[in-house]
């Protein structure tokens, strides 16, 4: 515990954090302890099994995609920024940020970045597609056991059949947003 | 040829020892021990608590002054919530999802909407952000500093006034408190010969490592033939407890010193110690237990349930073992005040001895003891149920959060079987609805 003070986060780190993911101060600084806390190998960055020993997340049905979400493209190790700017996407919109310019970027926690989100959810294979296969793995992993593959199957045709509209037997990003349309 | 070497500054430093030795010997006799033995206070603890918290303050107040000064903004890990949400049920809260969505008519109800999976997707990173359990292994994090560089996040020199009544802390606590303790807890291991030296032995234990215990409701206190049961934080509870009053206790044999002292105390009382290879078996341990509680001559047994130290600021799951036997239980609900010093033992962070090392010289160990009224299990309810209601009631009494979680999380993964659950809870809201179509 003591080794936690020497591992403070710098003025200029949580300034720039701010203007990267638009958290407060202490938010930074709460979500910083929460980081070091679930860091038991203190070297400064998170696997996997940190995320794994959080148990309300291992019983989370999505439990593993939602932490490989946090993991760049094949790396084994999210370092705090990496963090927060995942953890960025579930940001409330506040009202203040609506009508912000619009030739500055995007925030992460907009509305089409937090869609992508879920959409990555499904789409493992970053085609920007969500396919059958992708759809029923996803499906499966939520009802475990409980519901037959032919069922799952044709809920999952179902699904398809709603969404897609440009007949190529998967559900692109747009289509996604218009099904799921919040 | 001895003469000659004779260091008149050797003489010296003799004379100051012994006197040095004599004084520590007077003091600890008239503050220490003869109080214990006849069980009376000078009420000098209580006016150092008072003392400690005033500095504590004033500690606190300085850093915060000293950081506005400096125009740093203060590391304040857990004083605001993160997380804006209404417990709801799984249902309930993807009903709400799929309400909010497009221009769905209700009674054409879909089983499944790919936006299902938002409210897994925000469970999950809710409980990345902060959840029940994993903060309850760790110390608790405090608002004052209390001059124990261990609790400090802050510490950077802001003034010279606070630097030295740091350093005298330091050497108050390291170098009276710590040797003082050290010698009484000498007289504890000493011996074990009767039931009245046994709490004796606790009494000095107690003053040694500066408690200051509050017990209320001392007409609850446990009787012969029941199980007292507790929530545990350290191995100082048992000290705790068992100077105001006398328990059998039970567990599992050590090797070692700790071993030698759980055999020499079966020799005072009949404590109920059991081999590592008895402890597996479930039946034995049964029978035991309710052989001893079946003897009304015998001393109420004290247990543990949780299994684990849990960190004071929740009561986790009691397991089941110690409510299956039948008789009636008293409850105890122990809480320490953390401002004084931290008394969670963190198994996986310190061993016993350094643990102990911390707690000596520590300010003070300051706690409350609340007796519950006794209680048995009622008609139609299982082990589980009873086990849960007592938890309850000790929660509320200490002002602890009453947790569903198994303690020995601590170490061990979770349960798959959770996970099921939710898969079963999900799968009937989509199958549901077909069955209701096929009717249709």
């Amino acid at each position: 515990m003591g080794s936690r003070a020497s591992t403070l986060l710098r003025e200029e780190e949580i300034e720039e954090i701010k203007k990267e993911t638009g958290f407060s101060h202490s938010q930074i600084t709460r979500l910083y302890s929460r980081f070091t806390s679930l860091d038991k190998g203190e070297n400064g960055t998170l696997s996997r099994e940190d995320f794994q020993r959080i148990p309300e997340l291992a019983i989370n049905p999505l439990g593993d995609r939602i932490i490989n979400a946090f993991f760049p493209e094949g790396e084994d190790q999210v370092n705090f920024r990496g963090f927060m700017r995942t953890l960025a996407h579930f940001r409330p919109i506040e009202d203040n940020e609506k009508n912000k310019d619009p030739t500055a970027s995007e925030p992460l926690n907009s509305r089409s970045n937090k869609l992508l989100f879920a959409f990555r959810l499904y789409d493992l294979d970053r085609d920007d597609k969500i396919s059958r296969d992708e759809l029923l793995q996803v499906l499966r992993m939520m009802v475990g056991v409980n519901i037959s593959d032919e069922q799952l199957g044709s809920i999952a045709d179902r699904t398809i059949q709603e969404a897609d509209q440009n007949g190529d037997n998967s559900i692109s990003f747009n289509e996604f947003i218009k099904k799921v349309c919040l | 040829y001895f003469l000659l070497n004779f260091n008149p500054f050797d003489n010296l430093l003799c004379i100051l020892l012994g006197i040095s030795f004599t004084v520590w010997f007077t003091l600890l006799l008239v503050f220490i021990i003869v109080p214990a033995i006849f069980g009376v206070s000078f009420g000098i603890r209580q006016l150092y608590m008072k003392t400690l918290l005033k500095i504590f303050e004033w500690a606190t107040h300085r850093i915060e002054r000293g950081a506005k000064d400096n125009n740093h903004l203060l590391y304040k890990p857990y004083s605001n919530a993160i997380i804006a949400k209404e417990p709801t049920s799984l249902e309930e809260e993807i009903k709400e999802i799929r309400r909010s969505g497009s221009n769905r008519d209700l009674d054409h109800a879909s089983e499944f909407e790919m936006s299902d999976i938002f409210y897994f997707c925000r469970q999950g990173v809710e409980s990345i952000m902060d959840d029940e359990v994993t903060k309850r292994f760790s110390a608790e994090e405090l608002e004052s500093w209390n001059l124990l560089t261990r609790s400090n996040y802050n510490f950077q020199h802001i003034s010279l006034r606070l630097t030295v009544l740091w350093g005298l802390g330091v050497v108050i606590r390291y170098g009276f408190l710590l040797p003082l303790s050290n010698n009484t807890l000498c007289f504890m291991t000493c011996n074990f010969l009767s039931e009245q030296v046994h709490l004796m032995c606790y009494r000095i234990c107690v003053r040694a490592l500066t408690a200051i215990i509050t017990y209320h409701d001392s007409e609850n206190k446990p009787k012969n033939g029941g199980i007292c049961v507790a929530n545990h934080t350290s191995p100082i509870d048992v000290i705790i407890l068992a100077s105001d009053g006398c328990y059998a206790m039970v567990g599992q044999i050590h090797g070692g010193l700790m071993g030698v002292i759980q055999k020499s105390m079966v020799k005072a009382c009949p404590h109920i110690w059991f081999e590592r290879s008895e402890v597996k078996d479930r039946h034995l341990v049964a029978k035991r237990l309710s052989d001893h509680v079946e003897d009304k001559t015998k001393l109420p047994i004290l247990i543990f349930p949780e299994g684990t130290c849990i960190n004071n600021t929740s009561v986790m799951m009691f397991k089941k073992g110690s409510f299956e036997i039948g008789s009636t239980v008293y409850p105890v609900a122990i809480k320490y005040d953390p401002r004084f010093g931290d008394a969670f033992w963190n198994s996986s962070q310190f061993g016993m001895v350094n643990y102990l090392l911390r707690m000596m010289s520590s300010w003070a160990i300051v706690c409350s003891v609340w007796y519950l009224p006794p209680m048995t299990r009622e008609e139609g309810e299982d082990a589980v149920q009873f086990a849960n209601r007592v938890k309850a009631a000790i929660a509320r009494q200490g002002g602890l959060v009453d947790l569903l979680w198994d303690g020995g999380l601590k170490r061990g993964k979770v349960k798959d079987t959770f996970k099921e659950e939710q898969q079963k809870l999900y799968s009937k809201m989509l199958v549901g609805t077909q069955e209701d179509r096929s009717r249709s």
